[in-house]
């Protein structure tokens, strides 16, 4: 009898507890400025913490910020280690079958290569960095063009400084504070429309998760505020 | 950290770098040199335990509990580290969780397998997700420290196993002689003297399990190698208080300081170890000893 007290009051504190406020644990890369970074005092920052932040205040939902390597980031997010990936992911069918995505919050935006300043690299037949599992990985892969790949993109800017790579193909919210700040580095001239905007990743069952900040993301379209966001970090086009 | 950091693109020098490796950023940095000292600190001990265990059963003269302690041998020596890293640990996750599901939800009727998702009712989620992120790191740890401690173990055991039969039997028979029993034997006479012919497979196996620690990094758990990489990074000026170019080499190079520093601590103290062990021992090491001082 007594245990089974316990048991129930342990069972009702839990479920009390999983009520009060609901945690959704947001998982985030932490290395794609201006998407998403860890800034000087260690933590996550950037339009996806601030938009992140914003969604969860809508759906009054308790959020907590998370970052896993870009590599093993779906995984992660199957095995529920987290709730939700906001790691400036585009929406591609492929990672559609495996998880699933919200309503776009930026619109598609043309991919930007980067190369050393001058270089004039061969595009079709050269030698393409790109992040690991990227849209612009299997972009590159298919074109003809060699692909080398890198974990995260800090290292794919660094392959093409030190001659590893001709260029690098990479979001251009991403690689264009970096050309405007290195005199050895610039965009060039050709983009690649790629994916169909980026949104948050859910797992496939949780349908309801996905319906709230579905909504919240629609509340922020309407009002503006989503725009603001996208001005206010440089991400692309507003809607 | 200091009142002089509030604007650091007017510093120069000494100044920008105390104010630079002072920021919260490296702050964490620092504090992962701890984890790794502390995974250290709680493994060894562990994997010492489950190799002795590991190597108790290898020599029983029950039948299974001998197959078991050869098969723990046999088997985790021959996985490579890391399939069994990447693989045990998240089995390790879902086996918790599915005996958690089971007990804690008999009512549950969805499928645990929809698809890709692995999917427990939420009281069974471990940590459950309402619980505070350091839980979860904690959580995190603690599943690491588990598979580090099996796979060293299973070298730790073949390491024992090899010593305890090292020890001269000539010493056994005396011990029967005497009239201990065989317990008594193995506890008074095998153990005490086993060590010194354990440790140098042991302190070899301390070396690997140091260098070994970067793994962590493969589990989640934000390691030096994580912050090494992600402070390394270029920086540029519009994200951070503190633009730099690629730093990584120099990050790494302080790791390499770190780490060859830490082994050569280790090893003088493992010698240390090996003279005191070896006082009064039937060996060669303790011959030497023993007539150096005569």
């Amino acid at each position: 009898m007594k245990k089974l007290i316990l048991g129930t009051a342990i069972l009702a504190l839990s479920a009390g507890i999983a009520s009060a406020s609901e945690v959704v644990r947001m998982g985030t890369e932490g290395a794609y400025p201006p998407y998403n970074f860890i800034n000087d005092a260690g933590e996550v920052d950037g339009f996806e913490r601030e938009l992140g932040d914003e969604l969860c205040k809508r759906a009054r939902l308790t959020c907590e910020w998370v970052t896993n390597e870009w590599d093993s980031i779906i995984p992660n997010l199957v095995s529920a280690n987290y709730d939700t990936i906001i790691a400036g992911m585009s929406i591609t069918k492929e990672r559609d079958e495996v998880i699933d995505f919200t309503q776009n919050y930026t619109q598609p935006d043309p991919s930007g290569y980067l190369a050393l300043t001058g270089s004039d690299p061969d595009l079709k037949g050269g030698i393409i960095a790109a992040q690991t599992g990227t849209i612009q990985a299997a972009h590159i892969a298919s074109s003809g063009a060699t692909l080398v790949e890198f974990a995260t993109p800090d290292e794919t800017i660094a392959a093409v400084r030190n001659g590893e790579a001709d260029a690098v193909l990479a979001d251009d919210a991403y690689l264009r504070p970096i050309a405007e700040e290195n005199d050895d580095l610039e965009m060039l001239k050709k983009t690649e429309l790629l994916g169909g905007g980026v949104g948050m990743g859910l797992r496939e069952s949780d349908r309801d998760l996905r319906a709230k900040f579905d909504a919240a993301i629609a509340s922020m379209k309407a009002d503006g505020s989503l725009n603001k966001l996208i001005m206010k970090w440089e991400i692309g086009p507003g809607f | 950290m200091f009142s002089y950091c509030s604007d650091p693109s007017t510093l120069e020098g000494l100044t920008w770098l105390s104010c630079y490796l002072t920021t919260g950023k490296h702050m964490l940095f620092y504090v992962s040199f701890g984890t790794v000292l502390l995974l250290l600190a709680i493994t060894a001990p562990v994997s010492l335990m489950f190799g002795f265990a590991g190597a108790m059963a290898a020599r029983a003269r029950f039948a299974p509990l001998s197959w078991i302690g050869k098969a723990y041998i046999a088997v985790v020596r021959g996985v490579p580290d890391i399939a069994f890293f990447l693989f045990f640990v998240i089995a390790l996750d879902q086996g918790i969780e599915w005996l958690r599901h089971k007990t804690l939800c008999p009512e549950w009727t969805d499928a645990i397998r929809q698809g890709n998702d692995f999917l427990v009712c939420p009281d069974a989620k471990m940590p459950l997700s309402s619980s505070a992120q350091w839980i979860h790191e904690v959580y995190g740890f603690s599943l690491a420290v588990i598979t580090f401690a099996i796979v060293f173990g299973a070298f730790a055991a073949n390491v024992l196993f090899g010593a305890m039969r090292a020890v001269p039997r000539a010493q056994m028979e005396t011990a029967e002689a005497y009239g201990m029993s065989h317990r008594q034997a193995f506890w008074r006479i095998l153990v005490p003297q086993m060590w010194v012919y354990a440790l140098p497979g042991l302190s070899n196996l301390w070396m690997v399990l140091i260098k070994a620690t970067p793994l962590l990094f493969l589990l989640g758990v934000e390691d030096i190698v994580y912050w090494a990489r992600e402070l390394g990074g270029s920086k540029t000026a519009r994200f951070t208080d503190y633009p730099h170019p690629d730093w990584r080499m120099w990050y790494f190079f302080a790791l390499l300081v770190f780490y060859l520093s830490f082994t050569k601590l280790s090893e003088v103290v493992l010698d240390r170890i090996m003279k005191r062990l070896t006082h009064g021992q039937a060996t060669a090491g303790g011959e030497a000893q023993r007539r150096a001082n005569v």
